[in-house]
């Protein structure tokens, strides 16, 4: 089983023809970190997120997991990144349980009934494991969908938007959540709009804007009059195209 | 063996879920049956419905289902990206095609069995007279058609004007499967089967199945990364 | 890079064979005038002169297409897609000639437009294929290059089937006015037409891609603005 300590960004761009969504990004996400990722939309955020699921090819640049690339790992380094989408990826008329089991079938997990309740039991969910997930209110889909993604306990997890529609309670059971896998070594990547959230949690907090990545900071507190800052000033003026290939 | 496994977990899957909603089942059903209805209108001239007309329209209507089906099933696969979620499985590429593909050709199969005896009905020809050759029929040029269809389908996933490509990609590489199982069906209904055009055309079907499945999987995993 | 480089400059030899090409398109037409008159056919069969050429070219582009397609899946290189779609593009144009000058020729010798002859009904199907990839070039969105590239490859192994299935479907209703098929006339007329069509073929290709490598070089330079 391929483990990794750090995944590092390194000079990533992706673009489509004309339009370039990411350029030349670089950073390096460590284990036992949260990581975030901030930008108005069209930053490039979801972008660079499935870059780093590996779901798409950087057009320049490349990404490491430790030491290796994923054309060096192939498959296997799928099991070990756990994705939260915008979209939640579940099956609506499948019940909640019927949902994790199957998704741990597909992560080779050995007792997928079984991790599938214990993950039900962990999220508080264990009352509704039978019932369709689309008779669940968002707050609890969001954290069957947070179950899914860490159900065969990936090294990588990765999170797009995920306080989006949250009320407080849910806000802060996710805090708490995300809190624990930097405890457990995980490596936490969130984009995120919700500034005040991220307030506090984020180890490192990415500032992008138009697919550059203009501002990285660690430890960062007291995120919006940060980000307001950084986001007004003035967009980089362009370098003089100096040994173009 | 893990590619089974796979396999069968995708096919349980799509199956409970079509059981529990019944949405695509039922509609592409319908649809077939109108199908059935209006080419009958069309062909049948006071009561009398023409030589041949049975087969033809049996499988026109059942294309223009499975047309439809496909196409719902992988927009529902669009609808929570669940399909994102599939291809970010560690689950050989390959193995997700085999899934999808075969519950597709159960959802067809399914549909096949409830318009077979109903065009024999409206059309007075005798489709159960040799019911292992009909079954041979049915379920290769099935196949054929799904195996293409399911690829094509979960490629156009994302992509603009997705409803109207999938038939123009479709149905001219289904051509071989349409004249093949068209041409077989139409041999059943004869007085005297022939069973060497029989034979014929279900070995072209199934030569037809094994090197599009084949390709199928091969390319798939090629073909659903973007790069 | 330098690959891209000698895509979009012209190479040496184009414009003196471009020369060539047109000087000898206007000496074909002088040079079939005067080949004997064929026996039974007269003076129609001499569209012969075009049409077989043009399917061969038909024909080529449709192997230039399936490897270039096949390749780019593999390697993932602009260039090979860039060939790909200038093959397609030339499979229609070529197809087109094919498919117009058969018909006229039925029409004038056999008295009807459209015989099934399974030559021309099989290169319909595959020109529809053709069609249908410049279609998904077009409309498909992003991701219709590998869209392309797979319907690419399965129109070429669908080649042999769908051959099969037509003249086996033919053979077996025969038509009431015998059976026609093109024939295949050998001569200098022949090859000279052949050379012609096989020369405007390399330079229209040639053209293409460099229509295309100067497209993603704008790309390309747009993009760097940016940096």
């Amino acid at each position: 089983m391929i483990d990794f300590e750090t995944v590092a960004v390194d000079r990533v761009s992706r673009h489509f023809g004309r339009r370039r969504a990411l350029s030349r990004v670089t950073f390096t996400a460590r284990t036992g970190a949260i990581l975030g990722l901030l930008g108005p939309n069209g930053a490039g955020k979801s972008t660079m997120l499935a870059l780093l699921a590996t779901l798409a090819h950087p057009s320049e640049g490349r990404i490491r997991y430790g030491v290796n690339e994923v054309s060096a790992l192939g498959a296997a380094v799928r099991a070990r990144i756990g994705v939260l989408g915008h979209d939640l990826f579940l099956y609506p008329e499948l019940t909640a349980f019927e949902n994790l089991a199957f998704f741990a079938g597909l992560y080779a997990i050995a007792d997928a009934p079984g991790a599938a309740r214990a993950a039900l039991t962990q999220a508080g969910l264990a009352d509704r494991a039978d019932d369709p997930v689309s008779s669940l209110s968002r707050g609890m889909r969001q954290r069957v969908a947070l179950e899914r993604a860490l159900i065969q306990g990936p090294r990588l997890v990765l999170l797009d938007e995920p306080f989006t529609g949250l009320d407080d309670r849910s806000t802060a059971a996710l805090t708490a959540r995300l809190a624990g896998l930097r405890q457990s070594g995980a490596i936490v990547i969130v984009a995120t709009h919700d500034l005040d959230v991220a307030d506090g949690l984020l180890d490192e907090a990415l500032f992008l804007r138009d697919g550059r990545l203009v501002e990285t900071m660690a430890r960062p507190a007291g995120l919006r009059s940060i980000y307001r800052d950084v986001m007004s000033r003035p967009a980089a003026t362009p370098a003089s195209p100096v040994g173009r290939a | 063996m893990s590619f089974l496994r796979i396999l069968w977990l995708i096919l349980r899957k799509d199956l409970t879920v079509e059981i529990r909603s019944g949405e695509i089942a039922l509609t592409a059903l319908l649809f077939a049956v109108s199908c059935v209805l209006v080419f009958a209108f069309a062909f049948v001239r006071q009561g009398v419905p023409p030589d041949g007309a049975a087969a033809a329209v049996l499988w026109i209507a059942v294309l223009f289902a499975g047309t439809l089906a496909l196409g719902r099933t992988f927009d529902r696969e669009r609808q929570s990206e669940t399909l994102r979620a599939l291809l970010l499985a560690p689950a050989a590429r390959p193995a997700v095609y085999a899934g999808k593909l075969a519950g597709i050709v159960a959802l067809m199969l399914g549909i096949e069995l409830l318009l077979v005896p109903l065009t024999a009905f409206l059309f007075q020809d005798p489709l159960f007279a040799h019911p292992v050759w009909l079954a041979a029929i049915l379920l290769t040029g099935t196949l054929g058609f799904a195996s293409v269809g399911t690829l094509f389908a979960a490629m156009l996933v994302r992509a603009r004007s997705r409803d109207m490509l999938l038939p123009v990609l479709l149905y001219p590489i289904s051509v071989p499967v349409i004249i093949a199982s068209v041409q077989g069906t139409d041999a059943l209904l004869q007085p005297e089967i022939n069973v060497a055009v029989l034979r014929f055309w279900v070995t072209l079907l199934t030569c037809f199945d094994v090197v599009f499945v084949t390709l199928a999987l091969w390319t798939f995993e090629a073909l659903m990364t973007e790069s | 890079m330098t690959r891209d480089h000698d895509d979009i400059s012209l190479p040496g030899w184009f414009l003196p064979a471009a020369a060539i090409c047109g000087l000898m398109f206007a000496a074909s037409p002088v040079l079939i005038a005067y080949t004997p008159y064929e026996a039974e056919m007269g003076l129609v069969q001499k569209i012969f002169y075009y049409h077989l050429p043009a399917a061969w070219m038909f024909l080529l582009g449709g192997i230039v297409c399936g490897v270039a397609s096949a390749r780019y899946l593999r390697s993932r290189s602009a260039r090979h897609d860039r060939v790909a779609w200038a093959a397609a593009e030339l499979i229609v144009l070529f197809g087109a000639i094919t498919l117009v000058t058969g018909p006229l020729w039925a029409r004038k010798t056999w008295g009807v437009w459209w015989t099934w002859d399974v030559r021309l009904t099989s290169s319909l199907v595959s020109w529809l294929i053709a069609v249908a990839y410049l279609l998904v070039r077009r409309y498909g969105g992003p991701g219709s290059d590998r869209l392309g590239a797979g319907l690419a490859l399965f129109g070429m192994a669908n080649v042999p089937f769908i051959y099969i299935s037509v003249n086996f479907w033919r053979t077996i209703h025969p038509l009431t006015t015998v059976v026609p098929t093109l024939p295949t006339s050998f001569g200098i007329p022949l090859w000279f037409c052949t050379f012609t069509f096989l020369l405007l073929f390399v330079l229209l290709l040639r053209l293409r891609v460099r229509l295309e490598a100067q497209r993603a070089r704008l790309d390309t330079l747009y993009l760097s603005l940016d940096e």
